[in-house]
């Protein structure tokens, strides 16, 4: 299995910067990486979504979301361990293009 | 008020896999604004959005396949997406706001100062004797309270606006920091209401020559209003702070229930070594 990108879009809440989470999900769209995009990785956690356990099954998986430390709590509190190779990007402390640049994605004006 | 404790709607059922696929080539022709556009609108309406091989099948809708994405404005085709979801019977994403606890095990002590504190009954204790989230929907909805009293800053609110609670990593000013570190007897054994009472008392002695009641009122809301600057939590849960006879009693209960799952799963081992391996076990 390839690396999988999961984005999670936070959309309940303003805490993830709104440039930020647009521009790293449009070059995305634009890349010819496959992803998965999702609301909110808080409300799968409570709602223990068993697609959570896809994302964090085997293979390399790169979660584009928040902190870290609330990524990989969320998941086991869903009752699923991301393996420690999991990579997490941070949208709240990272620019796009540090997301981006750390995701390997193409510059923007590549992507048009 | 006094908080009631009960429940919001909860998260709906599980949605993942209820995904809307981008057909390979599906977005081509359309520019780069635009895709990020039309899967922002996807996404903030709920719809998890999914591209890679195998995407389509299962999907709700396949961007570039079944539903049209060239020359539409995005709200068209999140309304041509939710008009599929209706149709498949699909629950409805959004009714939840997800705010909620969530413990870090690395730190946690287990301690059950969080079960103890905690109005809404949003802790519990597992089989193990381990403190856990339960109900999650019980949660107030943007209070932090019980990370504010966890001693080890290991209850996390991801969506929180500042570190370390917001799941920023933990550093040592962060444990020593007043803001963070409230001792649970200063903030619930009574400190407050004592603050409160001496506050109120010496503005009614202020006030008690001109009998003006408002404004001792105005004092406590004043007083209360700095607690809930400082450590952001909502004025009617500050307003129904349990007492120090209700935290130890709380607390008395949470010890009990512990020691009750952790003999029971005892018992329950003790029951397995006699009986021996189950049929299961045995691979049969």
């Amino acid at each position: 299995m390839g690396r999988r990108i999961v984005h999670c879009h936070c959309v309940y809440s303003k805490v993830v910067p709104a440039d930020v989470k647009a521009a790293v999900l449009e070059r995305l769209a634009g890349s010819d990486e496959d992803f998965e995009a999702v609301p909110d990785l808080c409300e799968m956690s409570a709602g223990k979504d068993p697609a959570l356990a896809r994302f964090a099954g085997d293979g390399e998986v790169e979660i584009v979301a928040c902190f870290p430390r609330a990524v990989r709590w969320l998941f086991h509190s869903a009752g699923h361990e991301l393996a420690a190779e999991a990579s997490i990007h941070n949208m709240r402390s990272s620019t796009a293009d540090e997301v981006c640049g750390a995701l390997g994605l193409p510059d923007q004006e590549s992507t048009s | 008020m006094k908080p009631t404790g009960a429940a919001r709607p909860g998260p709906s059922a599980p949605f993942g896999e209820l995904h809307v696929a981008v057909d390979p080539g599906g977005l081509d022709g359309v520019d780069a604004a635009d895709r990020g556009a039309v899967l922002a609108a996807l996404l903030e309406a709920g719809h998890p959005v999914s591209r890679k091989a195998e995407a389509a099948e299962g999907a709700l809708a396949r961007l570039g396949g079944d539903v049209s994405v060239l020359d539409r404005a995005p709200e068209e085709v999140v309304a041509d997406v939710a008009a599929r979801r209706e149709a498949a019977a699909a629950p409805a994403p959004g009714a939840w706001t997800p705010w909620f606890p969530v413990i870090d095990y690395d730190r946690c002590t287990n301690c059950m100062q969080c079960l103890s504190f905690c109005l809404f009954d949003v802790y519990s204790v597992d089989g193990d004797g381990r403190i856990t989230v339960q109900n999650q929907e019980k949660c107030k909805t943007s209070c932090p309270a019980c990370s504010r009293v966890c001693p080890e800053v290991a209850i996390l609110f991801p969506k929180y606006k500042k570190g370390p609670i917001n799941g920023d990593e933990v550093k040592a000013e962060d444990i020593a920091s007043e803001s963070m570190k409230v001792d649970i007897s200063s903030l619930l054994g009574g400190d407050i209401y004592s603050a409160l009472k001496e506050r109120s008392g010496s503005a009614k002695q202020r006030f008690s020559t001109e009998r003006d009641e408002s404004k001792a009122l105005l004092e406590r809301k004043r007083c209360l209003k700095e607690l809930k600057d400082k450590l952001d939590i909502p004025s009617e849960v500050l307003m129904s702070l349990p007492s120090a006879g209700d935290i130890e009693e709380r607390a008395r209960r949470a010890r009990a229930k512990q020691e009750e799952r952790i003999a029971r799963s005892r018992s329950a081992q003790d029951q397995k070594k006699t009986d021996g391996p189950s049929t299961q076990e045995w691979d049969i």
